[in-house]
This record gives structure tokens, sequence and C-alpha cells, in this order.
């Protein structure tokens, strides 16, 4: 099953590249990496940019109507996702608790649909 | 259990009932005419997986599902042993894994809590969603929807029906224990229903703590709970009078009690206890005990009792576990001693919701001769809700003043 995990911050703003902090957080962020990888877990795990360069975009009566900011306003900032692969719930939550996010803020764990053929 | 091994073929909780409710039906038309089974368990989960092998073969568009269920029949099942005292009971000999992975299924942290209890009774006991409604007091709809969603995020979410890695065992444990204790709660206190349903949830408990110590014999907590269970259900008939009121502990006729259930009980506590790794079911199993092996209420070690509650606070630091331990206090040392102890509780609003509190001060303050204080304890309690045996018992104390 496939499972995406999305990553919430408790700090709008990454640290400071070339701070202590900052590298800090690479290496924590590769080594959660490097083991979804070993296990071959691992689709997609990409930080994105801040909600500030969020736009949403709704469609109504055949209309495209572009707003600045993110679709809803909520206290902690969707930082990152992370899409795996794996054999159940329990595996999924078991990765989930190996990133980083889920250490300071917290990390939310969807499983996708399955469309198509065998999962 | 019929639904367990069921559910583990096809991979879905609802064709596992059905397949368990063709089984039943198909035993009500046999074992009239051919006479029942020597072990009508293993009968109704042989057929009960027949027909969902039947089902899992019809639906073969999924060919990896077919292949695994395969695969599970012909690897046989996991063998529990048995713990010491625990009565050997004949269990199907290949749905020992499938029941336990059912009940960690239903048990799973990612289900809310309600969810979990509803699902198990429902799922893993078979009790009927009308049943399950009225032990908790919520309309049959409403305990429907629960179970309904509950399945629907176990499917979609990707929850397994296995028996958690031994890294994850403890926690995931805990969850389980916490079920069944919660379902032997619903059947033991129940505040309505009929009386016959209410023993099916406790019989149900019991056996499912029994199964949950026969899979997992090195896991003392799931004794402990075991022994808890049996200890008190052991004083069920004691505890309701003729007229259906409630008796209290000090007031039952011992001569009542399941002594068979006390033994296996206090066998299944020592057997806990010897393996060193204390929890809080244990000490609730010890303090149960220390009642059961009392001859009568006035040779109760009341001092151990107080001793046990403060060890309980470690695990359990809430203000009911203070209040118990200033009612065992107050038993060793006097009412003056126990009602200092709860003087220090008076403020704390989840303790004063409770009608125990305003009881145990109310019962307390009679004995220490402060009348009026009493009459205004009981009264406390009375304005809380409560179940009617107890209400009666409560308005007959305060008369008595």
């Amino acid at each position: 099953m496939k499972y995406l995990i999305l990553l919430y911050a408790s700090k709008p703003e990454l640290p400071e590249p070339g701070t202590a902090e900052f590298g800090q957080m690479m290496t924590e962020w590769a080594v959660a990496k490097q083991a979804m990888s070993d296990a071959g877990v691992l689709i997609e795990c990409s930080p994105l940019q801040p909600p500030s360069a969020s736009t949403t975009v709704r469609v109504r009566g055949g209309e495209t109507l572009v707003t600045d900011g993110p679709a809803a306003e909520i206290k902690e900032v969707f930082g990152g996702l992370t899409l795996i692969e794996c054999d159940g719930l329990d595996d999924a939550l078991k990765w989930a608790a190996t990133l980083p996010t889920a250490r300071d803020g917290k990390v939310e764990v969807r499983p996708l649909i399955q469309t198509g053929g065998p999962a | 259990m019929a639904v367990a091994v069921a559910a583990r073929l096809s991979g879905d909780l609802d064709a596992a009932e059905d397949a368990a409710q063709e089984a039943c039906a198909l035993a009500l038309e046999k074992w009239p005419a051919d006479g029942m089974p020597a072990n009508p368990g293993a009968w109704l989960a042989g057929v009960a997986r027949h027909k969902a092998l039947d089902r899992v073969r019809r639906e073969s568009a999924r060919p990896g599902k077919e292949a695994a269920a395969a695969r599970e029949l012909a690897a046989g099942g996991y063998r529990g042993v048995a713990a010491p005292g625990c009565a050997a009971e004949a269990r199907p000999p290949d749905g020992d894994a499938d029941e336990l992975g059912l009940i960690f299924m239903c048990c799973h942290p990612a289900l809310d809590q309600a969810a979990r209890v509803a699902l198990t009774m429902r799922s893993v006991c078979g009790i009927a969603t009308a049943d399950i409604a009225a032990a908790f007091l919520v309309p049959e709809p409403t305990m429907a929807q629960r179970i309904v969603r509950a399945k629907r995020k176990i499917i979609a979410a990707g929850i397994r029906m296995t028996v958690p890695a031994p890294g994850d065992l403890p926690g995931r444990l805990a969850a389980v224990l916490r079920v069944i204790y919660l379902v032997f709660n619903a059947g033991y206190l129940a505040s309505s229903g009929p009386a016959l349903v209410r023993r099916e949830l406790c019989e149900q408990a019991v056996s499912l703590a029994r199964a949950v110590t026969a899979l997992l014999p090195g896991e003392p907590e799931a004794a402990g709970l075991l022994a808890l269970l049996l200890l008190t259900d052991a004083r069920r008939e004691a505890r309701i009078g003729e007229a259906g009121d409630l008796v209290l502990l000090a007031d039952q006729d011992r001569s009542l009690w399941d002594r068979a259930a006390i033994s296996e009980g206090e066998l299944l506590l020592e057997w806990a206890l010897r393996a060193g790794c204390p929890g809080p079911y244990q000490v609730h199993a010890a303090i149960a005990a220390c009642h059961s092996c009392a001859a009568s209420a006035g040779e109760t070690d009341w001092r151990q009792i107080a001793a046990l509650y403060g060890e309980l606070l470690r695990y359990e630091p809430t203000a009911v576990t203070e209040a118990n331990r200033a009612v065992a206090v107050a038993m060793a040392d006097g009412p003056e001693a126990g009602l200092r102890l709860l003087a220090s509780l008076r403020t704390d609003p989840r303790l004063t919701r409770w009608p125990q509190f305003h009881i145990a001060r109310a019962e307390l303050l009679t004995r220490a001769g402060r009348r009026a204080e009493a009459a205004e304890a009981y009264d406390a309690a009375l304005k809380l809700a409560m179940p009617a045996p107890e209400r009666a018992h409560v308005k007959r104390r305060r008369g008595a003043l």
C-alpha cells in the first residue's frame, strides 16, 4: 500500500543554510531517507516552500479563481511530504516515527486510494 | 473463534461475520439431527473457514490474496502454551494466531478508543450491536455507525490482522488489555440492559483474557488481568441481593463466592508476580486477592491494601486511586486518618463528579460519628448519575443515619 506522510512543522521557517542547526537537520533527514531507501519503501521525500509561496486555485462556474496563500489556515505549517509504499499501517507508522518532523512537529499518515491492478 | 479464522482468510471482517453466521445457521440445522460435535468451537471455526475460503476462491480476481490464504492454511497455526493455572480449554488448533491477530487488529491504537471496544465486542466476541449499544447507553444506530466507521478505517488504512512484532508488543498489548478490561467493566458495572447480556460481557472478557494469556505466556500483565477479572467475577453472585439491590463487599455472603475462580485467579497472580515484572493489572489483582483470601470482612488486611494502592499510584496517579487508598487507610487506621487524606482531594473536579467519592466520604463520616456532614455527602452523591441498585443503596444508607 502507498502512504503519504504529511509533515507538519512546528516552525514556519527552516534553519538558515550554513548554520549548525541546518547541518544537523540535513544529516537527520539524510539518515531517515537512506533507511527508507535501503528498505525499498521510499518513493518521494521532499520539503515544500513555505505557505507564503502557496497559491490556491478554484474553478467555479467555469471561472478560475486564484488566491494567494494556502487552502486552509492551520496553526502548524504543512512543510513537506514523504511518499512510501509498504505492507500495511503498522509499517507506515514505524517509518513515520523515524522522520525528524515527528520529533518536533507532527506527521500525518494518509493511505492513498489504490487504483488499477493489485497493490 | 469462527469469526477470527474466517476474517484471516478473506481479509474482510464483514465477509467473515457472514461466513460465521452461515456456519451458525448450518449448526442449527445439523446439530439437532447429528448431535453436538465434541468441540463445537472448532466445528464452527472449521465451517466458517471453508465458507470464507469458498468466498476467496469465488473472488479469485485477486490471485495474491488466494495464494496467501492457501499458504496460511498449509502452514497451520501458532500453538499457544497455557499459562500455569490456566484451565486447559479446547481451542481450534489453527484458530489461535487468527484469533490473536483479530484481537490486535480490533484494538489497534490507530482506532478511536471507544471504537476499539465496540469493534472487539462485535467482531471478536460476536455480541449483537443492539446489546453493545445498550451496554454503553448509546442509541443503536450510533453504535452501528461507530463500528462501521472503524471497519472502514481498518480497510482504508491497511491495518493488518497480525500479532505485532516483539518490539511493538508491550504498547500494543497494553491497548488490548485495556479493551478487555473495559468490556468486562461494561458487563460488571452495567447501569442498564438485561442481566443476561451483562453476564455475557463478563464471560466474554474473561474468555478473551484467557486466550491472550494462553497465547502470550511470557506476558505477566496479561495473566495479571485474567487474575483480576477472575477474582472480581468470582464475587458476581454475591454482589446483587435477592431484590436486585447492590450488596457491598463487607456485607456479601462469602459462601456465594466462586471458589474455583478465586483459586485459579490466585494461582495466576502468583505465577505472574514471580516473573518480577509488575504492572497495574497485577497490582489491581493483588488488591482483589486481599479481599478474596479474607475469611470475613473483618479479617481483611487493609494495611496491605493501602500499601498496594500506594504502589498503584506509580502506574495510575489519579484522584480515584488516591481516594481508594484513603478508604483503605481509614479501614486500617480509623476513619479520621482516611478523612484527612480525602480532604486534600475535595477540590479535584474529576473526583467530585464521581459518586463513589462522596459515598466513601459519607461512610467514613458516619463511622466517625459526624452525621450531619455524612448526610451532606450522601446528598452530593445522589445528585450524580449512578446505576439504580447503587442509588437505592445510597438512599437506604442516608435514611439509616
